[in-house]
């Protein structure tokens, strides 16, 4: 791999962004009317309870479709087949999309939390960038998880499938809607074993202690973890040669 | 021949798609330094062997060897330029982005990028969106990618396809030009009358080689005027 092609690779996917203000509206947008919603229909208790891990969660759920969605396209269009015939390794390609992804990550984490944290009074005890750490943890693994699944997907409308299928069980499971140790065993092991589950729980931790703590690092290395597996499994599904 | 003279050796090659021998066999060469025009109906295997010489192709035996080594080599990735039949560019980024990013991956200098612009005519089109331009300008955006850098072997599957007489003229004079200083170009049609361009000729029918050889041996051979006819007299002659 080199740092010039996965630069390249990286400014590559910012300027189709930038091309496409409805999509990067939207990532933008979005967030922060349902946190605004959130914040309008619960109670302030309840606000911290739900939003917080929410913050994590958009980041996660955006950059997996729209990840999936531009992989697939490239599957499609040819383009990463001419990619693949020239001097580009498998990883530059792929950490080319983390790092812009990363980066659009990065600003919906600052805007999303900015309003969350600001004008909706969410109360957070620990450091606000902690939270930006979360959410840009998040949104790598949302691309990672991305990448790997175009790969299974043969049209976008089964990479959008993908979303349901793979994120909405994480979502159930992560504590959220029962805490994770009031869940049945089994379903509390397989909770174990999501990395949605870190997300939240590292989120937990900043909105309820005022130091970062290394419960807080251990749970954030974990989501890294599941990230990079995501990113090697995903490298790893590109085939210089297809049938 | 020499085995200098030859850009790309195909030994027995077999590939199968979808269950179909696409080639079921296939012994070829292309020489080097010269055009050598792949023709044969749609659906004769024209894509599947140059996929297989550009090294993307699953092949299910057989060698193919470009430049001496096997298809697909690391090597070979920025020695062959492969232009794809559909324009395998990004429709949502411009003209000089499209070739800026390519020739980054390439590592072409960057002043190749207006070079190659230019040469496929879409000198003052650079801030154009490519998902924006005609079918013919698109595929140009395409071959502009495939100029970067300093490629040896050109590999360009149907590449005259939805241009306009006049284009089609420049870009052959453009291949001959590039066949005059040393490349060796490799490129389908399934026009016929595209043939008279080419140096060599490989007609493809069905996955079998039905003739190689320059165009006036394969117009002798048959007492044809024209390829066209040559090529149906060599397929009735065959059946």
């Amino acid at each position: 791999m080199t740092a010039a092609r996965t630069a390249a690779t990286a400014r590559r996917v910012v300027q189709q962004l930038q091309h496409d203000h409805r999509t990067v509206a939207l990532i933008l947008v979005v967030p922060c009317v349902l946190m605004g919603l959130l914040a309008w229909m619960l109670s302030s208790a309840d606000f911290n309870q739900y939003g917080a891990p929410l913050l994590g969660i958009f980041p996660l759920i955006v950059m997996f479709l729209t990840t999936s969605v531009a992989t697939l396209r490239e599957r499609e269009s040819g383009t990463l087949e001419r990619l693949l015939s020239m001097p580009i390794a498998k990883v530059d390609f792929v950490f080319g999309y983390a790092l812009a992804f990363g980066l659009l990550g990065v600003v919906q984490a600052l805007v999303v939390s900015g309003l969350a944290v600001g004008p909706f009074g969410l109360d957070v005890a620990g450091p606000t960038w902690a939270l930006i750490v979360v959410a840009v943890v998040d949104a790598l693994l949302g691309t990672a998880l991305g990448l790997f699944v175009s790969a299974f997907a043969k049209t976008e409308f089964q990479a959008v499938q993908f979303m349901p299928a793979l994120i909405l069980p994480q979502l159930l499971l992560c504590g959220i809607v029962v805490p994770r140790d009031e869940l049945p065993t089994v379903l509390r092991w397989v909770s174990d074993l999501l990395p949605m589950s870190y997300a939240v729980d590292a989120m937990t931790e900043v909105m309820t202690s005022s130091a970062v703590t290394a419960e807080f690092w251990l749970n954030v290395g974990i989501v890294a973890l599941f990230m990079a597996v995501g990113l090697a499994l995903g490298a790893g599904t590109l085939r210089r040669r297809t049938p | 021949m020499t085995a200098e003279s030859q850009a790309v050796v195909c030994q027995d090659l077999r590939v199968v798609r979808g269950g179909v021998a696409v080639l079921p066999g296939l012994t070829a060469h292309v020489a080097s330094g010269r055009i050598t025009g792949l023709l044969g109906p749609s659906g004769s295997g024209k894509t599947t062997l140059i996929r297989s010489i550009v090294g993307v192709q699953q092949v299910a035996s057989g060698t193919v060897s470009v430049l001496g080594m096997p298809a697909g080599s690391a090597e070979l990735r920025s020695r062959v330029a492969y232009v794809t039949q559909d324009a395998s560019v990004y429709a949502d980024l411009t003209v000089a982005q499209n070739v800026g990013y390519f020739a980054s991956v390439l590592g072409a200098p960057a002043c190749d990028v207006d070079r190659v612009i230019g040469e496929v005519g879409l000198g003052g089109r650079e801030g154009d969106r490519v998902g924006r331009l005609s079918g013919g300008e698109r595929s140009r955006v395409s071959l502009a990618v495939a100029l970067l850098g300093a490629p040896e072997v050109l590999v360009l599957d149907e590449p005259t396809v939805g241009l306009d007489p006049v284009l089609r003229r420049d870009l052959w004079a453009m291949f001959g030009e590039l066949a005059a200083s040393g490349l060796t170009l490799l490129v389908s049609s399934h026009v016929m009358d595209e043939a008279s361009r080419c140096d060599d000729l490989m007609l493809l029918r069905d996955g079998q080689l039905l003739a190689h050889d320059s165009v006036a041996a394969i117009l002798a051979s048959t007492s044809c005027s024209d390829i066209e006819s040559a090529f149906l007299s060599l397929v009735e002659g065959g059946s």
